[in-house]
């Protein structure tokens, strides 16, 4: 062993592990809530957001603490934060259709948009960032443009997921070439299609 | 009616993000749709997503936005040939922003070099 390697060797015993702060971030119901708890059920063995077909389920910042991913051989220490999804309009008589009190959804439209402003602010927060885009839905939609252009002008490294390849109108393809520069990777959050290559793409995205 | 205003790039060029998104959401919230010259930066949009939120209520229930044309994500060479013919052939900015109210605009479809602007039945 060389002396750079002993070196080594004594700093990796010294070294403290970083914990990596990952956003999910992505529109409204893209499934950002669905994967936060595919991944904490998977390392955690607990969920930890509700999730529902309502639009707005995540109104607040989600965080779980200390979840340990293992991929490839590797592990890494990461706190996981749900946010709710960015949207650009909130009408809470959009909430009415799912049989609310006009009160409740007035109460959910509030919350929303409360939700929308935290989960922006929340972008200093973040160390890396999973990006869930519907793969049904058109990728060009300017909310994802507007969180991915945000993610690159403060070099926060990206992976977009595109989530639920189980449908057939799902398009991976548009969403790649929607966003060229960044890689792409095709699940199911709900049914859990496709979630090694999600991790092993994620660690290589944190590096 | 279906009423549409247009700023050109020289009209915001100089202002600060705080200033152009509080002129935007000024003329969006008087229920016109803005054709701007030119893009937000990403940074600027989601201080108008911001700011849309916190002014949501009754009446004004956000906005639909949209923009084609050169973002600023592309490459370093590409915004130096850019700034030059700018420069050169006096363009103010590359690129079209479409801003509307939600109550107004009911989607605003980009593939990806066209825009498509689909409005509500306005009684």
């Amino acid at each position: 062993m060389g002396f750079f390697d002993y070196l080594k060797s004594i700093l990796k015993i010294f070294q403290i592990k970083k914990t990596v702060r990952l956003g999910l971030y992505g529109p409204v119901n893209a499934g950002k809530s669905s994967l936060a708890n595919k991944i904490s059920l998977d390392w955690l063995g607990e969920e930890m957001s509700e999730v529902s077909k309502i639009p707005h389920e995540t109104r607040e910042i989600k965080v779980k603490e200390r979840v340990k991913i293992k991929s490839n051989g590797k592990e890494l220490d990461f706190n996981l934060i749900d946010t709710p999804g960015i949207a650009t309009k909130v009408d809470y008589e959009e909430f009415l259709k799912f049989k609310m009190s006009k009160t409740e959804a007035k109460k959910r439209a509030k919350e929303a948009t409360q939700g929308v402003i935290e989960a922006i602010k929340w972008l200093e927060n973040v160390d890396c960032v999973l990006v869930v885009l519907d793969a049904t839905e058109n990728p060009y939609d300017q909310v994802n443009v507007t969180i991915i252009g945000n993610l690159a002008a403060r070099n926060i490294p990206v992976l977009i997921v595109a989530n639920k390849v189980d449908l057939k109108s799902a398009n991976i393809k548009r969403i790649e070439s929607a966003f060229p520069q960044y890689n792409v990777v095709g699940i199911s959050a709900l049914k859990g299609t496709n979630i090694e290559d999600f991790y092993k793409e994620l660690f290589k995205t944190v590096k | 009616m279906l009423r549409l205003q247009v700023i050109p790039y020289s009209e915001i060029a100089n202002l600060t993000s705080e200033s152009k998104i509080t002129k935007v959401l000024k003329i969006a919230k008087s229920n016109k749709i803005i054709l701007l010259e030119g893009r937000l930066s990403s940074t600027e949009e989601a201080l108008l997503i911001e700011r849309t939120m916190s002014n949501i209520d009754r009446r004004f229930k956000g906005i639909e936005i949209c923009s084609i044309g050169d973002s600023e994500s592309q490459d370093f060479i590409k915004k130096v040939k850019r700034g030059l013919a700018q420069l050169l052939l006096g363009i103010g900015a590359s690129g079209l922003t479409i801003i509307g109210p939600a109550s107004i605009i009911k989607e605003i479809k980009r593939d990806p070099d066209k825009i498509e602007l689909l409005t509500k039945n306005i009684k």
